[in-house]
């Protein structure tokens, strides 16, 4: 069943009346995602587009037992959100919202040590297992079911991987987008061992990207855990120091956070390494082959 | 967001941080009237710019008289400085900071930052100041003392306590200043949304003073919104008029020094765009991300922003259409070539939604464009078009 989101997966969506929530919950039904609503407050007790709307997290979970919630509200009162999915013990939370305040995801990152939900994001393009379950804002033509586990830092670069693969008939057992802010729910190492539990994931593409030290720590990982193999790529091996590139947390700050950095350490820590993004998906073929 | 020195002293007194006396000053007269008001027969002179490394550049000055303020405030105004953070162009002077001068018993470090890893704002402090921290770090790094800060308890009297002990203070009042200071620091960061705070050097004087003698405060882009008076601290000369005005239009720009024009939706693709151009020989002129929301009217402006590069000798427009459509981008395209008048070689590559519809409006617009296959295709056809270009 892959990871994470499936056929059992019932999803609402917060900020659902919005245009952007709207049109994305409605894409996600159309994939065959298991929709049952959405949150707005003081939108309680309406239909909208055909599915109830309800005041609170809370209510939308007694009323559709959902599992999973997906968040489309506006950068400043992102944070909140996320906090009540908590409050309301909502399993698992995907925030497609970019530009939440680093200090509200602080704390977010704080109330989700010993809660029941784990987060996907911010600031992601979400997560999606071919042909069974799209939450967020990705392309679910580009998808097709299979082996590969596909994490990643970036929204496009992963569709750019996804397509790769499906061209070379490799389908995908779940993509995850993990988000380009500097402090998120979910990081790689997370998604890694979900991966090397999975029977349906044979082998994974790692998307990093300069800034942090999220790929590396994850290659150390790698090395002590991990029987799969692990195909990699980091972006910004062309990007000056001190600039932040697009994503809040694409910033070279000096030290390993460095594309060249990366690429060396995972190298070392026995991922195989892609030094273009073009090549993910031959990259993928040849360690299926071995 | 970066402040100058000055704007970040500011701040710092707001939330009792103990700073020395000092004024602005924009022309020479204004720096002798603000020594003269200031006092006392020592004076430091200091070129506000936003990069480190000023001192050895030239950029502060030790006076001894108003005359030697005068002499020393002359030669920094309107002075280009180059330091490790300006890059080769360096940065112009256009603002001092006239501060008295003190007795220095010894120079510390303190800073604070986010730790990625546990998504915690960290406190930093080194008996070692006034030199790189990055360089104490990789040399001495057990003179660093840190301390990850629990959200949820703050900053408690522990905190200061392990930072000021830790740093080498003994004398129980020096170190309840140290921690007020330390204290008044967490709260600024934290309560005005910092990403840096960066006291380097912290001193205490020989009259048992914690102050800062220098301050560098960076702000979070993101949390803007709630801090209109940060936003009022903006220097639009410290900053690229092209990058402000991309901005402005919810475009993510960077000017790099190459001369492949690029396009793109998403920062990763983005910067994965960069580093194929680059593989291939090429040199990219500048970082776009037109974002998930762009409009035809976004992308026009994307177009004048890089064709304003004078070093562009050709373009690539690399889309991966997630929810940004490609015939969205292509109109884009079509409207900004045939209004600006585009005379280097496009190469565009379009994929995912609404594939079909956008390669059609490129086709039926007689524009002269390169098409491309894939990402690599896009690479090498704009790299071969740019050396064309260029010859």
């Amino acid at each position: 069943m892959a990871i994470l989101v499936g056929r059992d997966t019932k999803l609402i969506t917060v900020g659902y009346t919005g245009k952007q929530g709207t049109f994305h919950s409605l894409q996600s039904r159309d994939y065959g995602t298991n929709f049952v609503g959405g949150v707005t407050p003081g939108k309680g007790g309406t239909v909208h587009e055909g599915f109830p709307v309800f005041n609170t997290i809370l209510e939308a979970k007694e009323k559709t037992e959902c599992n999973a919630a997906m968040i489309f509200v506006p950068p400043p009162f992102a944070a909140d959100s996320i906090l009540e999915c908590i409050d309301a013990e909502i399993p698992l939370v995907i925030a497609i919202t970019e530009g939440i305040p680093i200090t509200d995801m602080v704390k977010v990152k704080a109330a989700l040590r010993g809660s029941k939900t784990r987060l996907i994001g911010p600031n992601c393009p979400g997560i999606i297992t071919p042909g069974e379950c799209k939450i967020g804002i990705m392309p679910g033509h580009i998808h097709m079911p299979g082996k590969v586990g596909v994490i990643s830092r970036s929204g496009t670069l992963t569709y750019e991987a996804v397509y790769q693969l499906t061209q070379r008939e490799i389908g995908q057992s779940t993509c995850v987008g993990i988000g380009g802010d500097p402090v998120n729910g979910t990081n790689f190492i997370d998604m890694l061992e979900l991966f090397e539990k999975d029977p349906d994931t044979e082998a994974v593409i790692m998307i990093g990207e300069i800034g942090g030290s999220a790929e590396t720590d994850a290659g150390r990982w790698i090395k002590k855990n991990m029987t799969k193999p692990v195909v990699s790529f980091i972006a910004g091996a062309s990007a000056p120091p001190g600039k932040r590139m697009g994503h809040a947390g694409a910033i070279i700050s000096g030290g390993d956070d460095t594309a060249e950095a990366k690429f060396r350490i995972l190298e070392e820590c026995g991922v195989t390494i892609a030094r273009s993004p073009a090549e993910l998906g031959a990259k993928v073929e040849e360690v299926l082959k071995k | 967001m970066n402040v100058h020195e000055y704007q970040a002293k500011g701040l710092m007194r707001e939330f009792n941080i103990n700073t020395l006396r000092g004024k602005v000053a924009k022309t020479v007269d204004e720096a002798v009237k603000a020594a003269e008001e200031l006092g006392g027969n020592i004076w430091v002179v200091k070129a506000q710019i936003h990069a480190g490394g000023r001192g050895k550049a030239g950029g502060v000055k030790l006076a001894k008289s108003l005359d030697e303020v005068r002499a020393h405030a002359d030669d920094i105004l309107g002075k280009t400085l180059v330091t490790h953070q300006t890059g080769p162009e360096g940065k112009k002077v256009h603002t001092l900071l006239i501060e008295e001068g003190c007795d220095i018993d010894h120079e510390y470090y303190a800073g604070l930052v986010l730790d990625r890893g546990t998504g915690r704002i960290t406190f930093m402090a080194s008996s070692e100041g006034g030199v790189e921290i990055e360089k104490v770090a990789e040399e001495t790094p057990e003179k660093i003392i840190k301390v990850a800060i629990d959200p949820a308890a703050g900053f408690t009297p522990f905190v200061g306590r392990k930072l000021a002990y830790g740093i080498g203070l003994k004398d129980k009042e020096l170190v309840k200043k140290a921690s007020k200071f330390f204290h008044g620091l967490y709260n600024l960061y934290t309560q005005k949304d910092c990403t840096v705070a960066e006291i380097n050097p912290l001193v205490v004087t020989k009259g048992g003073d914690v102050l800062a003698l220098d301050a560098k405060l960076n702000f979070d882009a993101n949390a803007l919104f709630r801090h209109p008076e940060i936003e009022e601290l903006r220097d639009p000369t410290e900053e690229s008029a092209k990058e402000l005005e991309a901005g402005e239009h919810g475009l993510a720009y960077i000017e790099l020094d190459g001369n492949i024009g690029c396009l793109v939706n998403g920062a990763g693709l983005a910067m994965g765009t960069l580093d194929i151009i680059s593989l291939f020989g090429g040199k990219p002129a500048n970082f776009l991300d037109v974002g998930g929301g762009a409009t035809k009217e976004t992308v026009q402006k994307a177009f004048s922003i890089i064709l304003s590069d004078d070093n562009v000798s050709a373009i690539l427009v690399n889309i991966f259409g997630g929810i940004m459509k490609c015939d969205i981008i292509a109109e884009g395209v079509v409207g900004a070539a045939k209004e600006l008048g585009v005379k280097v070689p496009l190469v565009v590559r379009l994929e995912g939604t609404n594939v079909a519809l956008g390669k059609k409006i490129l086709n039926e617009s007689d524009l002269d464009i390169i098409a491309a296959e894939d990402l690599a295709d896009a690479a090498q056809k704009v790299v071969e078009a740019a050396k064309k270009g260029g010859e």
